[in-house]
């Protein structure tokens, strides 16, 4: 494509007498050695390497350099936040944990006081169970010492009587009623 | 001729220019150096236009070269060093576009002609010079005096200072040169192989596999090279900016 030496060659008569003269010995020449294409050279790298350079250091450089700071401010700041975000949370857990040792202390409050009530109650109605079993203990055992008092005494009296049947039986006719009284006393003690 | 391995190092006018007895001729170099500079900066600035926050895989090429010239800067030179940036990056990208460029068949390689190589060598070392004087006036010249030499090496030590120092451009220049220009003329004997061997009939046509699997494996090779020496270029641009700008060694 380029490199045609017939182009070449073509070109060389168009310049002057002496350049063709150069170009017919430089073909001998190893051509990175050959100074007669030193000035085009060095005046093209000069041109294409200086526009690089600006275009590089005007528009490329600060363009990814921008990107890359860019990318490092987001970076950071997403950072900041997602720490920002964890404290946020664990102060939730430590909230939470906070609210749910004082409901168990509450709930523990709240038990307390219900079983100690409960057991008022029940003390309570112990009491008043008891108390009227014992009132109803004493009624009966009122009642069972009336009973036998009562017992007791007419005991005398069917032994007064029956003394005096007896008596009546065997010897015959009426018997003392007090002596009868006065023998069954002495009989019971 | 289509089988001399010279032949695409010849440079041939595409629009003949002259002034002043000087012949400037816009030629197959220019029109690559053209293409190299317009590659490179369209791809830069196309691929960055979106300017994406998630960037695409172009936009990280151009974002890791960027970074990648960044940190190579720093490391060298220091944070003084950024101003220097956009010099450095513009050679990197200029010396690495020419040398993938020149790999393509009938492409013409920039690089491989010395007095590019060596008018970016002067570039760089003219920057060094005119920067460390201006910074450190005299004081630029305690770069060839390094501190803690016994009095009577002195003169001997200032002596291969300066040498090394001037033979820095020829180093510079004749590194990229070399390689580019050795590494093409090793591809174009290998397929030139291939094409002697094929003319042969059949046999020449088995026996050109071999020179043809080594063009391959070459052309790989040259990408690589042509990775390292851009990079090596630049690397050395930025050590020998350090010296401008910390002369005491």
């Amino acid at each position: 494509m380029f490199v045609t030496p017939a182009f070449a060659q073509e070109q060389a008569p168009a310049t002057n007498e002496t350049h063709s003269l150069e170009h017919a010995e430089s073909e001998a020449k190893f051509p990175p050695f050959d100074p007669s294409f030193y000035p085009s050279q060095i005046l093209w790298l000069a041109i294409t390497f200086g526009l690089f350079y600006i275009f590089l250091k005007r528009v490329v450089l600060p363009r990814v350099g921008g990107i890359l700071e860019v990318r490092r401010d987001r970076i950071a700041q997403d950072l900041d936040q997602a720490a920002l975000m964890k404290s946020e949370a664990d102060a939730a857990v430590a909230a939470y944990e906070q609210e749910l040792a004082e409901a168990k202390a509450k709930a523990n409050v709240i038990g307390q006081q219900a079983r100690d009530g409960a057991k008022a109650d029940a003390d309570a109605e112990r009491k008043k169970v008891e108390a009227g079993l014992e009132q109803k203990l004493a009624e009966a055992e009122g009642r069972i010492a009336a009973i036998k008092t009562a017992a007791m005494k007419e005991v005398g009296t069917i032994a007064e009587d029956t003394t005096a049947a007896i008596v009546q039986e065997l010897v015959g006719g009426k018997a003392d009623k007090a002596a009868v009284a006065a023998a069954v006393k002495a009989a019971q003690e | 001729m289509s089988n001399d391995p010279i032949h695409q190092f010849h440079i041939t006018k595409l629009i003949p220019i002259e002034i002043g007895g000087y012949d400037l001729s816009f030629t197959n170099s220019s029109a690559f150096m053209v293409a190299t500079v317009v590659a490179a900066s369209a791809f830069l600035f196309l691929t960055t236009s979106s300017r994406g926050l998630i960037p695409s895989r172009l936009q990280s090429i151009s974002e890791m070269s960027y970074e990648f010239v960044a940190s190579m800067l720093r490391d060298a030179a220091g944070s003084h060093g950024m101003k220097f940036f956009p010099f450095v990056f513009s050679l990197f990208t200029f010396v690495l576009v020419a040398n993938l460029l020149g790999l393509f068949p009938y492409f013409f390689t920039v690089t491989s002609q010395i007095i590019v190589t060596f008018a970016l060598a002067l570039l760089v070392i003219g920057t060094v010079i005119v920067y460390g004087f201006m910074k450190n006036g005299i004081g630029f010249l305690k770069l060839f005096v390094p501190s803690g030499v016994p009095g009577i090496l002195v003169p001997l030590v200032v002596l291969i200072e300066i040498i090394s120092f001037l033979s820095r451009p020829i180093s510079l220049s004749v590194r990229l040169f070399a390689n580019m220009l050795a590494g093409h003329i090793t591809l174009k004997v290998f397929a030139g192989f291939v094409a002697s061997l094929s003319a042969f009939g059949a046999i020449g046509v088995a026996g050109s596999i071999l020179p043809l699997a080594m063009t391959v494996a070459i052309t790989a090779l040259e990408v690589l090279v042509a990775f390292l020496q851009a990079y090596v270029f630049a690397v050395l641009t930025c050590m020998y900016l350090n010296d401008a700008l910390h002369p005491g060694h």
